[in-house]
This record gives structure tokens, C-alpha cells and sequence, in this order.
């Protein structure tokens, strides 16, 4: 029986994301590697002693977010990997360039003065 | 097809002296743990004896397992394992005398499923029933049922006399029937931590009306309570879906039951936070909504 996932009472974060979180987290640390199955909905639920809906969502979420693929009648399995990592990595450069952006912005530069900037980053960056 | 309702009821009333059940509707289907939630006295164990055909409604119908009830009982109850805080097993007779006299009127007693309970449980099947403490008995009254394999089991606060500890190990229990989809709980309790874990659905009732039914998950992303500060002067329009309005100068807090994206936009910058509510909180809020509305 599967109990690995912990639920926190004193977490204000739903239950469901909880689950999601955890998951994530094993399938990005390579512990449930890509084409593994997860454990059925009933089962997880009956082991976590959360309700079938709870893991339903979380498990619906994760489909949507591409991290799980689920094949009718056959169960839940851990979708590419290299998908979902690359796909974290993009946001993540997002999100700084949206702050680099932000931070520009600030001081007055235009996007050519901001576009240098980074060119000099990345030669810097060759340099070393 | 679809499959049989675990549980119908449709307007179900049933009126006493001091106390009436009105317009009673729900359903539970295979596969899913209802939590019913209702203050003392709201009408939740009526609506628990109306199921069990315990009591015959003035109006309305009341089906279980496809049965009406209570005419059908006789039927039904072959499959519906009912447990009541209120019930006591013979003071003299041991647990064994009893798991025997259980077995030998259910055909589908489960004896290696009891002795697996009894040891989950910490339960001493040699033991008589008045040397057990009343977390043990009220453990033994549910194994009882629980070995019965029953495909729905009502529970009428199941969970309410034992410790933390006997809790997990019944709670965990419940989880473990509901592996199999074709089998279904009704419980009743105040403990809305209990009920936020391990249900599905989740009704609550006050003063014998139905307030509130759906899904869980439904219920949790549906209520928010948005705390506001406005500019000094000015006051938030009236909006629909908002059961409560706090104001403390500046500061509002609005506790809304069809929270959206729309309504945050619309309150734009004057929103400090969002809180989700806990299924206490939830319940409590309903409760009270619903007794200003009916003026009460």
C-alpha cells in the first residue's frame, strides 16, 4: 500500500494541491520515472484515508498540466519527463525576464538598452 | 444504465410536536461517502431513521438500494449495515458470542475480514461486552457491521466517543470499503474535520431543512472570504453571492458562496486577500446565512 504522500491539517493549502505538490516533486526527482503507473485513484485514497473526489481532482489537474496521462480503463501513468522538466525550466526563464523586464522598466531603460544588457550577460558568461 | 441510487429522497417530510423535517431531498450513489452535517438537533438522526425505515415519512419518498422504504425493508436491510452511537450489544456475552450471532443470521459475514478487524482494532473477541471501555464498544459495534460486507453503511456519528487514535484506525477502515465502487457510506457528525477528508459529497442541514448538498471539492472552491480595504469614503456596492459583509471602518470582509475570477476583477485594487475557508467555516457560514434569510 502506498502512504508516502503526507496530508497537513495545519497546511492552508487545499488538499488536493498537496497531492499534486508531492507528486510533482517524485516524478521531477526521477523517484517515478516517465511511463510509471500511479497508484489507482481507490487505491491512493483508501491508503492516504482521503476521499476518492480529493484524488480525482489531483490527479485531473495534473492530466490537464500534462504531468500524468491517463489511458481509459488502463489506469494513470507518469507522462515525458523531459516534457514537464523543460516545460518548468521555461517558466522559470519567464518569470525572470518578466522581473528583469520589471526592473528595467524602473530604471529608465528602453528595450534596445535592456536587449544590450542581456547580450553582454550572456558574452560574459562565454568568457568565463 | 445507470446505476441504482445508493439512497433517494425525494420532499420527505416528517412532523413531530416540537419538531418537523421538511422537504428532505438527496441522493447518494454506488461508490461515494456522504458526510451529513447538521447542529444538535437539526434533524439529522430523524433523517438517518427515515432511511433506515426506522420511521415512515408523512410525505415524500425515501428509497435505499433501489427499495422503497419502508415498505422494502426486509430487503434492504440484508445490505445496509446501520450503526448508532445509542446502540448497546448484551453486557454479558462476549464480542464472539456476538461476531457468532451475527454470522449466523447474514449470509455474507466475512469471518476472515472480522478477525482481521478485530486485530486492527485491538478488540479481545473472548472479552465480555461490560468489561470493554466506550471506545472499544463503540469499535466492536462497528466491526459487526463492517464484517457484514453490507454495500451501504449508514453511520450515525460514528466517530464521536472514540480517541484520535481509534479515530484514524476507523476512518481508515471506511477508506478501505470504499476500494471496492460499488459500496457506499452515509455518516453523520459534528467532527467536519473527519468529514472534509473522507467525503465525496457532503450535506448539511439545520432545523430540519436541507440548506446545502454537493460535492465536496464543489463546496471548497465555491466560498471565499475576501478581505477588502476601500478608499476612505466610498462603500462596496451590493453583490450577488455574498451571504456576509463585515465593516470595520475602511476594512470590509465579504464571505461570498460563488466565488470568480469576475468578482475579484470587479473589486480590482481594493482586495488586501483571499482566504479559503476550512469545511468549519464553510458550515458555520451556511448556517448562519440561511437562518437570515429565513429570518429566524
Amino acid at each position: 500500500m502506498y502512504s508516502g504522500i503526507n496530508i497537513s491539517q495545519t497546511d492552508a493549502r487545499p488538499m488536493y494541491l498537496q497531492i499534486m505538490e508531492q507528486i510533482r516533486a517524485r516524478i521531477v526527482a526521477g523517484d517515478w520515472p516517465m511511463g510509471r503507473e500511479l497508484p489507482s485513484i481507490r487505491a491512493l485514497a483508501a491508503a492516504l484515508s482521503v476521499s476518492v473526489i480529493t484524488i480525482k481532482r489531483a490527479y485531473l489537474d495534473l492530466e490537464n498540466e500534462g504531468v500524468i496521462v491517463t489511458r481509459h480503463g488502463k489506469g494513470s501513468f507518469v507522462a515525458d519527463v523531459n516534457g514537464l522538466a523543460g516545460e518548468l525550466q521555461e517558466e522559470k526563464l519567464d518569470e525572470h525576464l518578466a522581473a528583469a523586464a520589471g526592473l528595467g522598466r524602473q530604471l529608465g531603460l528602453t528595450p534596445d538598452d535592456l536587449a544590450e544588457r542581456l547580450r553582454r550577460a550572456i558574452r560574459n558568461m562565454d568568457k568565463k | 444504465m445507470t446505476a441504482t441510487k445508493h439512497i433517494e429522497m425525494h420532499a420527505v417530510r416528517k412532523a413531530f410536536r416540537f419538531f418537523t423535517l421538511e422537504d428532505l431531498t438527496l441522493e447518494l450513489g454506488p461508490g461515494q461517502i456522504m458526510g451529513f452535517v447538521g447542529p444538535n438537533g437539526a434533524g439529522k438522526s430523524t433523517s438517518i431513521r427515515l432511511m433506515t425505515g426506522l420511521l415512515t415519512p408523512d410525505a415524500g419518498e425515501v428509497r435505499v438500494l433501489g427499495h422503497s422504504m419502508p415498505r422494502e425493508q426486509a430487503v434492504a436491510k440484508r445490505d445496509i449495515g446501520f450503526v448508532s452511537d445509542d446502540m448497546r450489544l448484551f453486557a454479558h456475552a462476549t464480542l464472539g458470542w456476538h461476531m457468532q450471532f451475527v454470522a449466523s443470521i447474514y449470509p455474507g459475514w466475512d469471518a476472515k475480514y472480522a478477525q482481521t478487524l478485530v486485530k486492527r482494532f485491538n478488540l479481545r473477541p473472548e472479552q465480555n461486552v461490560s468489561g470493554l471501555s466506550s471506545g472499544e464498544h463503540a469499535k466492536a459495534v462497528l466491526l459487526l457491521a463492517l464484517a457484514r460486507r453490507p454495500r451501504l453503511l449508514i453511520l450515525d456519528e460514528p466517530t464521536s466517543g472514540l480517541d484520535p487514535v481509534a479515530r484514524h484506525e476507523v476512518l481508515s477502515e471506511f477508506m478501505d470499503v470504499l476500494r471496492d465502487e460499488d459500496r457506499s457510506i452515509l455518516f453523520s457528525s459534528h467532527n467536519t474535520v473527519d468529514v472534509e477528508r473522507i467525503s465525496d459529497r457532503i450535506s448539511f442541514i439545520d432545523r430540519g431543512r436541507l440548506i446545502d448538498s454537493s460535492d465536496k471539492e464543489d463546496f471548497l472552491e465555491r466560498w471565499r472570504r475576501i478581505q477588502l480595504q476601500l478608499p476612505a469614503g466610498t462603500t462596496v456596492p451590493d453583490l450577488p453571492h455574498v451571504v456576509s459583509r463585515v465593516v470595520d471602518g475602511q476594512f470590509v470582509t465579504l464571505t461570498t458562496n460563488r466565488f470568480s475570477q469576475d468578482l475579484l476583477a470587479f473589486l480590482g485594487s481594493n482586495v488586501r486577500d483571499v482566504h479559503r475557508m476550512s469545511l468549519e467555516e464553510i458550515f458555520v457560514a451556511n448556517v448562519m446565512h440561511h437562518r437570515e434569510t429565513r429570518g429566524q
